[in-house]
């Protein structure tokens, strides 16, 4: 029975694919099978545009204890310990049901992490949307932080970081990022495989039900009219089904009972099933009937493809079992043996016995197809890098646009957001969100871990290769400010539709700048995740490759944080600043353009920075550390005021260009520039270290009165009560969500 | 036999997300909708040989768990089926 | 001095109050599972903050009903101390061991920030270290900490001098602004009729520490220990 167009298209697969698997049976499949492979050959489980290129990012380094190809990455961070992490997208489920999506979103990639054995002690995440103008907007931003607040601080894993943007590309479809960090003793990391014949598969967890088949599917397509249909993928999370999951599988990881386990996220049961199976060279046969159901009559199709949340796969070592199901009951969890381990190398399905699939299962992973798409630099390019200032009319009086600026979205503070994540349990937490890189102590050692995520999807917009880079500059840049030398990252590559040339183009350009940047910084990629299709009626989100990246503190007594320590401090800017303008935030806010060429970036005078940044921290010269970015120098010397009450005077040399000189010196975001302050009889010090280590650098005010004053080359730019700066950027937000309440 | 428990907030207890379901029906344009209380329902399949057993038994359950004494109010209906 | 810190499924904060008594004050601590009968010869009980049983159904609703419960009502009947924390909290009032009950904050949202409560009372075994109308920097996070009660039972916790921590500024002033969840008369924290029962929002062992923002929360458990060593509020065992 040849499956006729339509099915293959509601399976997302393309007769050349239909074909493939025909010949890789030997025989048609049957209708269970057909499933099967349109999960695991889809885009978002099979990254079949992304592989070729993923493959050209560096993944190795003295620290790398696991790279790529498990549920996450893993470096060793001294003392016997390491940092498990990664980060995920739920970008599709989220534009359809922002609560659940996003909650679901922080379930799966917490998941990732305790699946290698690890204790999952911080979350962050990198959101995008459309305007805070639009009211579905609102709705979408309400509902997306309530369900990660909702999972998160329920689960009782804190949210100490992340960004938000706001574009009118990610009006239809908003990026939720979700990135998650473990600990686990270096040499207790646990893999996602299945091996030795006979041994047990257990499933444990909740229920299964028909929520979410065809998720992964879903989220490799673009979305249409056809949207409501797709309404029923979205599945429900619940984060006490998860603690009790999460504590349960720690316990039984002490036994040593365990020879592999995975968590069931995209595609389920088959996902799991097939990847276990693949990485340890063995197969794995399961009886679906023997899968606890939450519905009735449910075929062995929809229990293969549900995507039910709070499930895991477990390979039992034979004999163990009762250690593995006591533990579980402790926890009023039912471990249920639903197959074993064989020597064949297939996926085996049966149904009371009957065998309904049967898939050697490289064929659904390693041989899954690879594509090279075609490529093509995008029509739009050429004419958007050019800018021309004089084209821009007057540029805004300096005192006009730092109100504009610190107002801005973009800019502007994420209290709002940030104030419904319990960002303390745990106790933990040495810098809070809202200060750049979010900081954890390693209750285990006398260490802590810097982390942020970053992308600035404009730069990549312009310059998809030095839009990347920029990224990981940003990012490491931050860990670096708080003291922590980056030791790994991770990704989350949101793009549009890699079936057109143009976003293939985006895709490609950004990872090749991504791994010349990484490779630059020494900064290995452990893993990470290609979201594709995030385009709706055809139009695309801004390219938004974001990283994540985690730094070291060898001591936790030596955190930096952002906000200046007291008056008299001398305020020293380190880093080189250059007239440019292309694709800033002002550009943005005054002008509504997307336009020019984003910053020139010198990844060894970066480098220089970062190294000075974390040798000024561990000795305690540099005593507060923001780096330069959205808005500029400007912002980076007020943000550094807000809630210290300090205020700050300084003095710059202008910039050339034309009668946009003060606009581009003070909101210019030229990259690799860092604020920091340093007692004033230090600063000497600072900046012969700055020199040596070939560090651009110069004082240029200090901290204290009540005022943010900035002058250039001696002239008052900026003279404004500090109070009064800091309501604008701490209640804008807020505002936009004052007379509405959304209900989450 | 099908028990429905209603559970609502007593009277004097604020109710700030029925003040906002009421707003958000008023800017859907319902401005006759007055005052909205929100509360919460549950279906209890029971056995029992009786209607008023399986009263009985959800008026146990109601005062013991679903409701709460201090703010909350219920009511059952059973259904005669 | 023992603490035991009781975990129902779904508690998260019971790490904190076990490194806090064990690491940060130096004293021994235990995690006691809600299924066990006994508190090991505790000497302190606490129940910590988290979302047990998911919050579902209301908040602490069904953990006041777990087997062991009945220990620390037992131990709380002897006249030993027992320290409520947020979820804590909210498994006493369900339990009937503190009146009053919690509703959703009225700003309909969940709420992780420092705030400050003033110590309205010293005579309790968690604030007698404390001196009276002393401020404390803490942090809340809770989605549902706005306290309720019918007003003669208000009025009467007032009289009692049953109100431990209010909501206040940081020189110590009761106003609306300080409230962060709407509860009544800024009402933070509660004791029972024989005073050895406190319940409160904030989370004192989130406040250890410097390190991690504020050390203001130490004197809870200081004076315990201080109460304790008195002689006062010791179970009946």
């Amino acid at each position: 029975m040849t499956m006729d167009d339509q099915v293959l298209e509601r399976h997302g697969l393309t007769r050349d694919e239909y074909n493939r698997i025909v010949e890789m049976l030997g025989r048609e499949p049957t209708f269970t099978e057909l499933g099967i492979f349109s999960v695991m050959w889809s885009e978002h489980c099979s990254y079949k545009s992304s592989r070729v290129h993923l493959k050209t990012l560096p993944t190795t380094g003295r620290r790398v204890l696991q790279g790529p190809g498990e549920n996450a990455g893993a470096v060793d961070i001294g003392d016997g310990y390491a940092a498990v992490f990664k980060i995920e997208s739920h970008n599709h489920p989220s534009f359809i049901e922002p609560y659940q999506g996003a909650a679901t979103g922080v379930g799966g990639i917490i998941r990732d992490i305790f699946t290698m054995g690890a204790r999952p002690i911080a979350l962050l995440n990198s959101l995008r949307f459309g305007s805070l103008e639009d009211p579905l907007v609102r709705r979408t931003v309400s509902g997306v932080v309530a369900g990660i607040a909702g999972y998160g601080n329920s689960i009782g894993i804190p949210t100490v970081g992340g960004e938000i943007g706001f574009d009118d590309s990610y009006t239809g479809n908003p990026l939720v990022n979700v990135f998650c960090l473990g600990i686990s003793r270096a040499d207790d990391i646990i893999k996602g495989t299945a091996s030795g014949a006979g041994n047990p598969v257990y499933y444990v967890g909740a229920k299964t039900g028909r929520d979410g088949i065809h998720g992964a599917t879903m989220a490799s397509a673009e979305f249409d009219e056809k949207l409501e249909e797709k309404r029923p993928a979205v599945q429900v999370g619940d984060p006490f089904m998860e603690k009790l999951l999460l504590e349960a599988c720690l316990e039984v990881m002490q036994t040593d009972a365990l020879v592999g386990i995975q968590d069931m996220g995209a595609a389920g049961l088959t996902c799991s099933t097939c990847e276990m199976g693949s990485r340890g060279g063995a197969g794995v046969e399961i009886d679906v009937a023997n899968v606890p159901q939450r519905e009735t009559g449910m075929t062995p199709y929809e229990i293969m493809l549900s995507e039910s949340q709070e499930r895991m796969l477990l390979v039992v070592k034979k004999g163990r079992e009762h250690d593995v199901e006591r533990i579980f009951e402790k926890w009023d969890l039912h471990a249920v043996h639903i197959g074993q381990v064989t020597t064949d190398g297939k996926m085996r399905v049966k149904d009371r016995g009957e065998v309904v699939a049967e898939i050697p299962n490289p064929c659904l992973t390693d041989e899954a197809p690879v594509y090279r798409r075609p490529m093509q630099e995008p029509a739009y390019l050429r004419e958007a890098r050019r800018l021309s200032l004089d084209s821009l009319g007057q540029p805004l009086v300096a005192r006009d646009a730092l109100r504009a600026l610190l107002a801005a979205p973009n800019v502007a503070s994420k209290r709002w957001v940030y104030r419904q994540y319990d960002h303390m349990v745990r106790t933990n937490t040495l810098v809070v969100p809202g200060m750049g890189a979010g900081v954890v102590r390693v209750k285990e050692t006398h260490r802590a871990l810097a982390l942020s995520t970053d992308c600035n999807g404009r730069f990549v917009y312009l310059d998809p290769y030095r839009g990347a880079q920029l990224a990981v500059a940003e990012a490491s840049r931050n860990v670096a400010c708080a003291g922590g030398l980056p030791i790994g990252a991770t990704n989350c590559l949101n793009f549009g539709n890699p079936q057109k040339p143009e976003i293939m183009w985006q895709f490609a350009k950004a990872v090749e700048g991504m791994g010349a940047a990484c490779r630059a910084l020494d900064i290995p990629i452990t893993g990470g995740n290609v979201s594709l299709y995030n385009e709706t009626d055809g139009s695309a989100v801004l390219p938004t490759p974001v990283l994540g990246v985690v730094g070291l503190i060898e001591n936790a007594d030596r955190v930096v944080r952002r906000a200046f320590r007291e008056a008299g401090e001398v305020i020293v800017l380190l880093g080189e600043s250059r007239a440019e303008l292309g694709g800033s935030e002002y550009l943005h806010v005054v002008h509504g353009l997307i336009r020019g060429v984003p910053p020139a970036l010198d990844l060894e005078r970066e480098a220089a920075l970062q190294r000075l940044l974390v040798e000024g921290a561990a000795s305690g010269l540099i005593r507060s550390a923001h780096d330069c970015a959205e808005g500029g120098l400007a912002i980076t010397i007020a943000e550094s005021c807000f809630d210290t009450g300090l205020g700050a005077s300084i003095d710059v040399p202008g910039l050339e260009a034309g009668h946009f000189g003060d606009v581009v010196t003070l909101f210019g975001e030229s990259a690799s520039r860092v604020v920091v302050s340093v007692r004033a009889q230090q600063a000497a010090e600072l900046l012969a270290l700055a020199r040596k280590a070939g560090v651009p650098a110069a004082a240029i005010g200090t901290v204290g009165g009540g005022a943010v004053r900035m002058s250039i080359d001696g002239r008052s730019v900026i003279d404004a009560p500090l109070v009064e700066l800091e309501h604008l950027w701490s209640t804008s937000i807020e505002s936009f969500f004052e007379k509405q309440r959304a209900i989450a | 036999m099908r028990a429905r428990v209603f559970v609502t907030l007593k009277p004097s207890v604020f109710d700030p997300q029925g003040t906002t379901v009421a707003e958000a029906l008023h800017t859907l344009g319902y401005s006759s909708v007055k005052n909205v209380r929100q509360g919460k329902y549950f279906e209890l399949d029971i056995d029992a040989g009786s209607a008023d057993e399986a009263k009985r038994l959800a008026g146990e359950a109601a005062g013991k768990l679903l409701a709460n004494p201090v703010i909350e109010s219920y009511r059952i209906e059973v259904d005669s089926q | 001095m023992k603490f035991a810190v009781v975990v129902f499924p779904g508690s998260n904060c019971d790490h904190d109050a076990y490194y806090a008594a064990q690491h940060v004050l130096g004293q021994d601590a235990e995690l006691i599972w809600h299924k066990d009968t006994s508190l090991k010869g505790a000497d302190v009980v606490v129940l910590p903050g988290g979302f047990a049983h998911g919050d579902y159904l209301r908040t602490g609703a069904i953990a006041r009903f777990s087997p062991i419960m009945q220990e620390v009502q037992r131990f709380a009947a002897g006249g030993g101390p027992v320290l409520g924390i947020c979820n804590g909290f909210q498994v006493l009032l369900e339990a009937g061991m503190l009146p009053g009950a919690m509703l959703r904050n009225t700003v309909l949202q969940f709420r992780c920030e420092h705030v400050y409560v003033r110590v309205e009372q010293t005579d309790t075994p968690f604030t007698a270290a404390c001196a009276p109308g002393q401020v404390l920097r803490i942090p809340i996070a809770h989605g549902e900490g706005n306290y309720y009660a019918e007003p003669d039972v208000v009025d009467r916790l007032e009289h009692n001098r049953q109100v431990i921590f209010r909501y206040a500024t940081v020189s110590g002033d009761v106003t609306p602004a300080a409230n962060p969840n709407g509860s009544l008369n800024n009402i933070a924290g509660i004791c029972n009729e024989t005073r050895n029962v406190v319940g409160l929002m904030p989370h004192p062992e989130r406040a250890c520490e410097l390190a991690v923002g504020s050390a203001d929360g130490l004197v809870l458990f200081e004076s315990v220990l201080k109460a304790l060593s008195h002689g006062a509020f010791a179970s009946a065992r």
